[in-house]
């Protein structure tokens, strides 16, 4: 995005021909999306949207109406979850492809700054452009405005940008974990909660299984962080598209620490 | 999956929606609140597809308040509710339609209590009685049975915690707790969460 704008893309004949501003005039009433010097953001828009067999949304999708009563995509376990002492944030490992480990150590966990980390689930390559596109925007607020942008105006700002992808197939589901104390999960298809303790993932059931019974307010950091890893642990155990070892991230007053210990999937329980 | 409910007495609303954000089969929140307050004496509440509803809801909500900073006086529940289906019928046939069911509740100073029955095809009724969702099969007919236009609050809120329990007994998701809110001349107040009993 910066070798674009140093380029000069934005004057070439390709980047008019590809227009993405055309895709944001249907939600025109939405957050614009400028930066303070007047120009848009700029995303390769891909030219199915534009075409006129794409006249609604839900024909993308024509068993909106019927839906999957079981959705399950985003091959991985994810959570978070707030305590006493600030915010834990764990994932698994595994990036798979069908039934293929593309990867046995993906980071799924990625801070954005020193108070704010971000896990992902669904499409890994869609994860990394919204994760690197937010941490871009995140830093421009922090020069231009001198402060920090709140933990919810982040999922906001997110969520606003990820909206006029809706019926595409981009499927991104984050869950930002940051100071103060604030959990809220974005995905793609517009959702945006804040919550004390979330789970996303398709080994997300399992994880729900350990937390909802010994989840406490008034836990340790080293209970919580054990009952991070074994919820995570357990769902890598039933799930098969989630695996390998498990990343933690805890997020205090002072900022994260990445407390990965390579406990590998094999030590025995 | 969601539900809402609305009720009209002669000169309050009582409405109520489900407490439960769900993602595929997942409760992920047991606490979430589903209506936006449109201004002192409106109450819109909004179910539907994922992320379409806080959307189009917080459209609505910063227009409302943006007709009263720049004309001086609010929308009343009728025009607001004839501007939200507007929208929803311009969105329409737009490339992005929105997919959402609403119940827009208010009270005017000169008109009295108002429920506004609105669906994602941008149909648009004012009713005494109201509801949205799989539960709304299960709890219209109770409506019918038990409604009368001069009921007072105890009534309507006993009428609500019938539904609220037929749902318990026959629905096969779990709704664990209901918001409840009344609209009346003073303006807008919570009530107690319903929390249906165990059968």
């Amino acid at each position: 995005m910066a070798l674009e704008d140093i380029c000069g893309f934005k004057n070439s004949p390709l980047h008019r021909k590809l227009s993405p501003a055309s895709c944001f005039e249907d939600t025109a009433t939405f957050l614009h999306m400028n930066d303070n010097s007047g120009t848009l953001l700029n995303f390769f828009m891909p030219s199915f949207l534009s075409s006129a067999a794409f006249t609604c949304r839900s024909l993308a999708k024509p068993s909106l109406t019927v839906r999957r009563p079981f959705n399950l995509s985003h091959g991985t376990t994810t959570l978070g979850f707030i305590f006493q002492g600030g915010v834990i944030a764990a994932a698994d490992t595994r990036a798979s492809a069908g039934g293929l480990v593309a990867c046995p150590f993906v980071h799924k966990i990625s801070p954005i700054h020193s108070h704010l980390v971000v896990t992902s689930s669904g499409s890994g390559a869609d994860c990394m452009l919204w994760e690197r596109i937010l941490r871009r925007e995140i830093r421009l607020y922090q020069l231009r405005h001198s402060r920090c942008l709140s933990i919810c105006g982040t999922a906001k700002l997110l969520s606003f940008m990820l909206h006029p992808f809706k019926g595409t197939d981009v499927c991104v589901a984050l869950t930002l974990c940051g100071w103060d104390k604030e959990l809220i999960y974005v995905c793609s298809d517009g959702a945006r909660l804040q919550g004390d303790i979330f789970s996303v993932g398709s080994g997300s059931p399992y994880a729900y299984g350990i937390l909802d019974g010994s989840l406490r307010w008034s836990l340790s950091n080293e209970e919580a962080i054990s009952l991070a890893r074994e919820a995570v642990f357990r769902a890598t155990h039933r799930d098969a598209y989630s695996g390998n070892h498990v990343d933690l991230f805890h997020i205090t007053a002072q900022g994260w620490t990445n407390t990965l210990s390579a406990v590998g999937m094999f030590d025995t329980v | 999956m969601e539900y809402l409910i609305g009720i009209q007495g002669p000169d309050f609303v009582l409405v109520a929606a489900d407490n439960v954000a769900a993602s595929s089969i997942i409760q992920m929140k047991h606490d979430y609140d589903k209506m936006f307050k449109l201004s002192e004496k409106i109450l819109l509440l909004c179910v539907g597809e994922a992320g379409d509803t806080v959307q189009f809801a917080e459209y609505i909500q910063k227009n409302v308040q943006l007709y009263k900073m720049r004309n001086g006086y609010e929308l009343s529940p009728s025009a607001a509710a004839n501007f939200t289906r507007k929208n929803l019928a311009e969105y329409l046939r737009s490339r992005t339609p929105y997919h959402v069911n609403l119940l827009l509740a208010g009270y005017d100073d000169t008109d009295g209590p108002g429920l506004y029955y609105m669906d994602y095809m941008s149909s648009l009724a004012k009713a005494p009685f109201a509801a949205h969702g799989y539960g709304a099969f299960l709890t219209l007919s109770i409506l019918d049975r038990h409604y009368k236009p001069d009921l007072t609050r105890e009534e309507a809120l006993d009428l609500l915690k019938m539904c609220v329990e037929e749902l318990n007994r026959r629905f096969i998701l779990n709704l664990p707790s209901f918001s409840v809110r009344v609209i009346d001349r003073e303006g807008i107040h919570d009530l107690e969460k319903i929390t249906p009993s165990t059968k």
